[in-house]
């Protein structure tokens, strides 16, 4: 059984810092002192009792505005993140269970979308695609879902072979059964050390689209359209968009504690990624 | 040395196969929208005529393929078409920019190579002792890093605070090396940075799993030179790996140029890029982006051939 005591530091204080970030984003409305577009000050005010972190560039509440950048930017990338697991998970099993044609069909072309770097991709598509969230998070998810297709692919190649399986075939089970029942449930820890790692990269992603103006669209803001919203404000010595940049490399890091834990605790499961 | 040749020229053609699959997908990536390219630009109001001119001018009534080896004619030509927002000359606006941002990558490529490497030997010396930790424990850090924080950290200290360097990294033709050398500073710097971390841990790895191998051990028994060790047994072995992790560094350093950039207003293919995209101008979109999948794609059939001029083992397939 795991042990409270027995998690590393780093770990724990990545589990404390993603908590409060999720609590933060859950209960976004009840948390800000103010509205989310609500004009309330003087242009970039530095921190004061009534503005914890000063105002904005258009003098709006910082601290509000981050808690609601808190708010998207965590949905849109969970939710990126999702698709592209269910769609990349669902691909890799059917590809490794029917194998043949498909397999053939899907990998190549999975390899031909890694030949492009991803950023370069998602630019391609957004210049001709509506700017909205519903699209951002289909593009987002898809092209994130290569990755999540290569490794899902290579721990059900592995698990397809193994007596459970052989045994359910002669049983005279269908696709569905063998992947759903006998595959995923044995495919599951490499792939959630995975998550996290797809999280962070969704994160990221979604704030470098938003800072390049090509991501949320205003008067909304996920954390990175923040920094591009305040980043003039730099060269005047006033540091409003580092704090939402922070804010991305916080989530990130602590994240990214949690995930290399589980990620340590799997390594010896198959299909684990070693020592990575 | 014929059996390498074949090798060689197989990784080029298979490259070349793939960059053409990448054309048409970059192609096809641009007319996935329901409607077209002559609504987006004259958007929601546009009376029936004046799309159907637009249309016309572009010669959006043919099939999709045919505009597609038009296109692919057009780049294999060296021409990229024109830029529909300002009538420009696609190939011509370019010329300048590409240059603009081979050098900046080219200087922090310089930078980074070499201190990766460095550091990643550091770390390999000193496994597990503190500068190890330290070491892998930025590269931890570094790797969730966004390049905006880097980049404005940069700019907040060494531009605003101490006015080192400038903040906003203009350059212009014929400008002295120098001055040139002092505006991409900032830029290269963060770039170094982006890239940085993750090719140390990468060279890491590489290392120690060369160095934990069994003729490195059988090497150190028979009482060979911790020197000797390395230059006879461990680099030799270390290298392909170690160039594999810089090319694809130097890839992801492609993709990190964009934003870096966009931070600096920095003159480059990035910047023309986004610009771009925001103005939904298609054509520049697609020849920008063909020229980034390029580089890349070449940067992976380098490291590719490398790789198999450093490693006798990769010549003989089986």
């Amino acid at each position: 059984m795991l042990s409270l005591t027995r998690i590393p530091l780093g770990a724990v204080i990545g589990l404390i810092f993603t908590t409060l970030f999720l609590l933060t984003a859950i209960f976004a409305p009840l948390i800000a002192p103010y509205g989310l577009g609500e004009i309330v000050g003087q242009v970039w005010e530095p921190s004061s009792a009534n503005f914890l972190l000063g105002t904005d560039n258009l003098g709006r509440d910082l601290l509000s505005r981050m808690i609601y950048g808190a708010r998207t930017t965590i949905f849109i990338a969970v939710l990126a993140t999702a698709l592209s697991f269910s769609l990349g998970s669902i691909l890799g099993f059917t590809a490794a269970v029917v194998g043949g044609w498909f397999d053939m069909i899907m990998s190549r072309f999975v390899d031909l979308l890694m030949a492009i770097p991803t950023l370069i991709f998602a630019l391609v598509v957004l210049s001709v695609l509506p700017t909205n969230i519903f699209v951002l998070i289909m593009v987002m998810g898809i092209l994130d879902s290569t990755r999540v297709y290569r490794l899902s692919r290579a721990v059900a190649v592995d698990i397809n072979v193994m007596d459970f399986v052989e045994a359910a075939k002669l049983r005279g089970e269908g696709r569905r059964w063998i992947i759903f029942r006998e595959i995923l449930p044995n495919a599951l820890s490499p792939l959630v050390s995975e998550l996290g790692l797809r999280f962070i990269y969704s994160v990221l992603l979604l704030s470098a689209l938003s800072f390049l103006g090509l991501g949320v669209q205003p008067p909304a803001a996920d954390w990175g359209g923040m920094v591009k919203e305040n980043k003039d404000g730099i060269v005047f010595g006033i540091p409003a968009a580092l704090i939402p940049a922070a804010a991305i490399a916080a989530l990130a890091i602590s994240v990214n504690l949690v995930a290399d834990w589980v990620l340590n605790r799997t390594t010896d499961l198959k299909g684990g990624r070693g020592n990575g | 040395m014929a059996p390498i040749l074949k090798l060689i020229a197989q990784r080029l053609a298979l490259g070349v196969l793939l960059l053409l699959a990448v054309s048409v997908l970059i192609f096809a990536g641009t007319q996935i929208l329901p409607g077209d390219v002559a609504q987006s630009i004259l958007g929601q109001s546009a009376t029936p005529q004046a799309l159907a001119n637009l249309r016309e001018a572009m010669g959006l009534n043919d099939p999709a393929y045919v505009r597609y080896f038009k296109w692919l004619g057009g780049v294999l030509t060296g021409d990229l078409g024109t830029a529909l927002s300002s009538g420009q000359d696609i190939a011509t606006s370019i010329k300048g920019r590409l240059w603009n941002t081979l050098f900046l990558a080219f200087w922090a490529a310089i930078v980074s190579v070499p201190l990766a490497i460095i550091l990643g030997l550091l770390a390999v010396r000193y496994r597990n002792g503190f500068v190890d930790k330290l070491i892998s424990g930025l590269a931890l850090a570094s790797t969730s890093l966004p390049e905006f924080l880097i980049g404005y950290v940069l700019v907040f200290f060494f531009a605003v605070k101490l006015q080192w360097f400038p903040g906003i990294s203009t350059v212009y033709e014929g400008m002295p090396f120098g001055q040139r050398m002092q505006a991409i500073a900032l830029p290269a710097t963060a770039l170094t940075l982006v890239v940085l971390a993750h090719m140390m841990r990468m060279t890491r790895a590489a290392i120690l799993n060369v160095m934990q191998s069994a003729y490195v051990e059988t090497a150190e028994l028979k009482g060979l030179s911790a020197f000797n060790v390395i230059r006879k047994h461990a680099f030799p072995n270390a290298i392909a790996p170690i160039i594999n992790v810089v090319m694809l560094n130097l890839a992801f350093l492609i993709v990190g140029v964009v934003v870096v950039e966009v931070i600096f207003v920095y003159p480059g293919m990035g910047q023309y890029l986004v610009d771009h995209v925001a103005k939904r101008d298609v054509p520049v979109v697609q020849a920008v982006g063909l020229i980034f999948a390029a580089v890349y794609i070449g940067l992976n059939i380098i490291a590719d051939i490398a790789a198999i001029i450093a490693n006798p083992r990769l010549r003989h397939p089986k």
